[in-house]
């Protein structure tokens, strides 16, 4: 198909994913028995230690219900929903922090993510490519066989353990880095950049180890499956030096599903972040999701819910679109 | 003059050591295209290799080389051992499939530039190859395409160009118009021919298509089981064949307006793995004797120029002749 | 959830095996025998022990806090008073006993999906395949973030395992549509299909065994999805913590700042445990892998 096909499709892919994921979200809390205005009236009831008179109670569920979108009937919340995510991102005002809109908030904590996602993302993409390629161009050798078990060692540990792991070592028993971050909001100076990278350090271990595993791993076979290619021994029967079959050869062959796999797990890399923010109270997406859960704060999860889905949607809409630039089949008919 | 002197070419796997050649010794004059054909396994593709000089594990040279009759930059003649260095500029390769190749995900320019030692001034080296693929009746556009938006002939003829452009003695071709429809295997041979024709190298070609062998060869190399069998003038091949074996492989191949039953050749090779006493072709032989299968018999020059080792070389079986093919036309 | 990715050309190996491929058979079966033995001690040991005490290790105060380790407390015992050691045996076999019915569920689902979305293809596959890739987008943490937090209070650990499943089966049907396509249109199904076989027996009797090998695979890779995503919830918060699992160990651990007071085994312990078993997981995982493309290459 052509290339404005392939990005069409594309698009229109998008678009439906976003869709979908925006109604799951508005839907499945929904569907929960809980209804959260009760939650929240027993939360305050529990607080003051005393029960309110029936007319504060209708008063505040009515001032709750209007504030969560919970009027009218489901179809009428749901185009109310998307009208005001879809044209305005708007969640209503956050709870614990009201009356700051949780638009707002989010706003500040996303540069965070993206910043902390997107170094650690590359590194260990680029990184764990470059090993698997080593790896695999040279299985023969020893060193092959001590990186790809340093992968099989590497890839099945999951997010949490990770950072628990780094945690216990780094921040426990040899004092390098501190236990949780903590950053104060302060002028962009060298100081506070030296103050971020500290505190970032941690975490972005964690995101960086738990990624590139699996990278070494998966390029290898690539890598050996591709020098294996018909067109990588006639290279050699040139006399092609190996550095050039390396590279031009298996490498850039062999990123291409690479690159596919990359979009296809973003959803799983973007978990992974989240979790380790939530771990290391680093302030980003996962901590307001973290403390929205521990305030009953719907709006702010609602939110961040959205925000999610639409950056893992988003970037691997942009892998998509970038992927023809790697590969002249699709980019020529 | 190209040598080859005794080669013994061994392949070792968890089964064993096999010999996949097995004492072939032969003087392949310069300047002619040289068939080789033979059964499948019946090792013609590891004796390129040698001839290459693609020698690695798991195979390799028990014994015996080649002189390939030319000299290195520093005047001393090349053998086995440094023919390595020649890739791609004495001696040249023409792959099976041109599709799996070539790097799909680079230019085809890029790929004409990246042997060893081409590097030194790339756009200079780009516009020749642009000129001279025209004489291959190419466009030159095709240098800047990607392979897959090249036809399949194309394709292959941009192969040719690549192995002949650095105009190399020895070009080997490994049944190079295999995967190609009849009509474009039909161009790429004459363009080989022609190509041969202009530069006076010599060409080996691997084919099992005794067709494509009596169309464009000059001389002929039949192999069985690790061993040549007959070697000469593919004329004289064609015309009166030395060993059965090469009567037989004549004889399968379809004549037009020859409406007799195309015989096969019955049985297979044997086992490389056995212990093989005598010749190597009796069991599946008409003429075969208990000297046969006690004694190997030696490659010798039976005829001028034609060589046959078979202890009854030239005598014909008592059963029924059909004619050997003397026009045959493919 | 970390899957493998199926190469999709790795399946052929070369015709004539090279020492190095036969190496590779070896190694092959080593990861499986040591990936196995793994398992094999995991499952055994979790299983079995816990008939051999009678006390519940999740009630707190059954003994004195913060023992060192001894022989009658192997790990010691934390802050709550529970012997680390049966709490652990407890977790593992929770966390394997739930990450094995999960993966059951999602596998028989995704395959199911999976093999008709590429058998059947059209319009039923393109709205599949739109079903898959949101699902997959869609971040599964944050959704079980909220489901969890709705819950809270009435959770229990069967709509933790039941959440899972809604979101874990995409990623396997994904894998298993892709190989039902490549399998359509091959010799033999055309064949069953000339022959009269309906839609459904052609996907159970013709493709079926062709994709069993990727299924041993699939499984074992969800069950340490599973493991981990309850884990990964628990470690939260989110989870039915009173349950004992390889997350909510931690949880508590961490709840009662296991660190700060010189508590490391209550700690470690789990995370080592963890370790080896997603470690067995895997080489078992990619043992198989190994084992069924040698298999395919040699055929």
């Amino acid at each position: 198909m052509g290339l404005l096909q392939y990005i069409g499709q594309r698009l229109l892919t998008y678009v439906a994913v976003l869709f979908i994921g925006i109604s799951i979200t508005f839907f499945l809390p929904r569907l929960m028995p809980n209804d959260p205005i009760d939650g929240y009236i027993a939360q305050i009831q529990s607080r003051a230690g005393q029960t309110l008179t029936p007319e504060a109670a209708a008063e505040i569920r009515a001032t709750l219900t209007e504030l969560y979108g919970l009027e009218g009937s489901l179809f009428t919340q749901y185009l109310n929903y998307l009208r005001r995510v879809v044209f305005g991102f708007d969640f209503g005002p956050s709870f614990s922090a009201f009356p700051r809109p949780v638009s707002e908030l989010i706003m500040l904590a996303l540069p965070w993510t993206l910043g902390l996602l997107l170094t650690t993302t590359v590194i260990s993409w680029l990184l764990g490519n470059l090993i698997g390629l080593l790896a695999g161009y040279y299985h023969n050798r020893r060193f092959a066989t001590a990186l790809e078990v340093l992968g099989v060692l590497i890839y099945p540990i999951p997010y949490y353990i990770l950072a628990l792991t780094l945690i216990l070592l780094l921040a426990y028993t040899w004092k390098l880095f501190p236990l949780s971050t903590t950053i104060r909001p302060a002028p962009l100076s060298l100081a506070q950049i030296g103050s971020i990278l500290y505190n970032s350090a941690l975490p972005a271990l964690t995101l960086v180890i738990a990624g590139f595993g699996w990278n070494i791993l998966s390029m290898k076979s690539l890598s050996v499956a591709t020098k294996e290619e018909p067109f990588v021994t006639f290279a050699r029967l040139k006399g092609t030096s190996d550095r050039t079959r390396m590279f031009s050869y298996v490498f850039r062959n062999a990123l291409l599903p690479q690159v596919t796999a990359l979009a296809l797990s973003l959803g799983t890399i973007f978990n992974g972040a989240l979790l380790t923010e939530m771990l290391f109270s680093y302030p980003g997406l996962g901590l307001l999701m973290r403390t929205a859960v521990g305030n009953g704060d719907y709006n702010m999860l609602y939110g961040t819910i959205t925000m999610t889905i639409f950056a893992v949607a988003t970037a691997a809409l942009v892998i998509d679109l970038i992927y023809p630039l790697f590969d002249p089949r699709i980019r020529y008919r | 003059m190209i040598k080859l002197n005794n080669i013994v070419a061994t392949y070792t796997t968890t089964r064993g050591q096999v010999n996949a050649v097995d004492g072939v010794s032969l003087e392949i004059p310069k300047g002619i295209i040289l068939g080789i054909a033979g059964e499948s396994g019946c090792g013609k593709s590891t004796l390129m290799k040698v001839i290459y000089g693609d020698i690695g594990y798991p195979l390799a040279l028990s014994s015996g080389g080649v002189d390939y009759g030319f000299t290195d930059a520093k005047g001393r003649p090349v053998t086995s051992a440094t023919i390595r260095e020649q890739w791609f500029r004495r001696i040249s390769y023409i792959p099976q499939s041109s599709m799996s190749s070539m790097n799909p995900v680079v230019r085809i320019r890029e790929q004409f530039v990246d042997f060893q030692g081409s590097g030194l001034n790339k756009a200079k080296v780009l516009d020749e190859v642009r000129a001279y693929v025209k004489q291959l009746d190419l466009p030159p556009e095709v240098i800047d395409a990607y392979p897959h938006q090249l036809s399949g002939g194309m394709r292959q003829r941009v192969m040719v160009a690549m192995a002949t452009f650095f105009q190399p003695e020895l070009i080997l071709a490994d049944e190079p118009t295999t995967a190609l429809d009849v009509v474009v295997q039909k161009g790429i041979l004459l363009l080989l021919m022609e190509l041969q024709e202009r530069m006076k190298n010599t060409i080996i070609f691997v084919s099992h298509d005794m067709g494509v062998h009596y169309q464009i060869t000059h001389k002929m190399l039949i192999m069985y089981a690790a061993k040549a069998v007959e070697y000469g003038d593919s004329e004289a091949i064609f015309r009166a064949p030395l060993h059965p074996y090469t009567r037989m492989l004549i004889r399968s191949l379809p004549t037009i307006g020859d409406t007799q039953t195309r015989e096969g050749v019955a049985g297979r090779p044997p086992s490389l793995w056995e212990n093989l006493q005598g010749c190597r072709f009796a069991a599946r032989c008409p003429l075969a004797t208990e000297l046969c299968r006690t004694r190997e018999p030696a490659f010798v020059e039976h005829r001028p120029g034609q060589f046959a080792a078979c202890h009854y070389a030239g005598e014909q079986p008592a059963t029924s002749e059909q004619p050997v093919a003397s026009e045959a036309a493919v | 959830m970390k899957q493998l990715l199926r190469l999709r050309g790795a399946a052929a190996l070369p015709v004539g095996e090279s020492a190095e491929a036969q190496r590779g058979r070896l190694k092959l079966n080593l990861r499986l025998k040591i990936g196995l033995t793994i398992l094999a001690f995991f499952a055994i040991a979790s299983f079995t022990l816990p008939f051999f005490t009678d006390v519940d290790p999740a009630q707190q105060g059954t003994y004195l806090k913060n023992l060192p380790i001894s022989w009658k407390h192997p790990l010691g015992t934390n802050t709550q008073g529970q012997s680390i050691f049966w709490y652990l045996v407890f977790a593992v076999r929770n966390s394997l006993a739930l990450g094995i019915t999960v993966a059951i569920c999602i596998s028989f689902i995704s395959t199911m999906v999976g093999l008709s979305a590429g058998y059947i293809g059209g319009w039923y596959e393109r709205l599949v395949m739109l079903l898959i890739d949101s699902v997959i987008t869609i971040p599964v943490l944050p959704i079980l973030i909220i489901l969890s937090a709705l819950v809270r209070g009435k959770t229990s650990f069967f709509l933790v395992g039941l959440i899972i499943v809604c979101f874990g089966w995409a990623w396997g049907a994904r894998t298993v549509r892709s190989l039902a396509l490549s399998l359509r249109e091959r010799e033999f199904v055309n064949m069953a299909r000339f022959s009269g076989a309906n839609t459904f027996q052609i996907i159970t009797r013709e493709i079926f065994p062709y994709v069993y090998a990727y299924m041993v695979v699939n499984f074992i890779n969800t069950i340490l999805f599973a493991i981990n995503t309850e884990a990964a919830l628990a470690v939260l918060g989110l989870s039915k913590v009173e349950v004992p699992t390889l997350g909510s160990i931690l949880f508590w651990a961490l709840n009662y700042n296991a660190l700060f007071i010189g508590q490391r085994t209550w700690v470690i312990a789990p995370i080592v445990a963890s370790v080896l078993l997603f470690l067995g997981l895997f080489l078992t995982s990619t043992g198989y892998n190994d084992l069924f493309a040698a298999r395919r290459g040699r055929a």
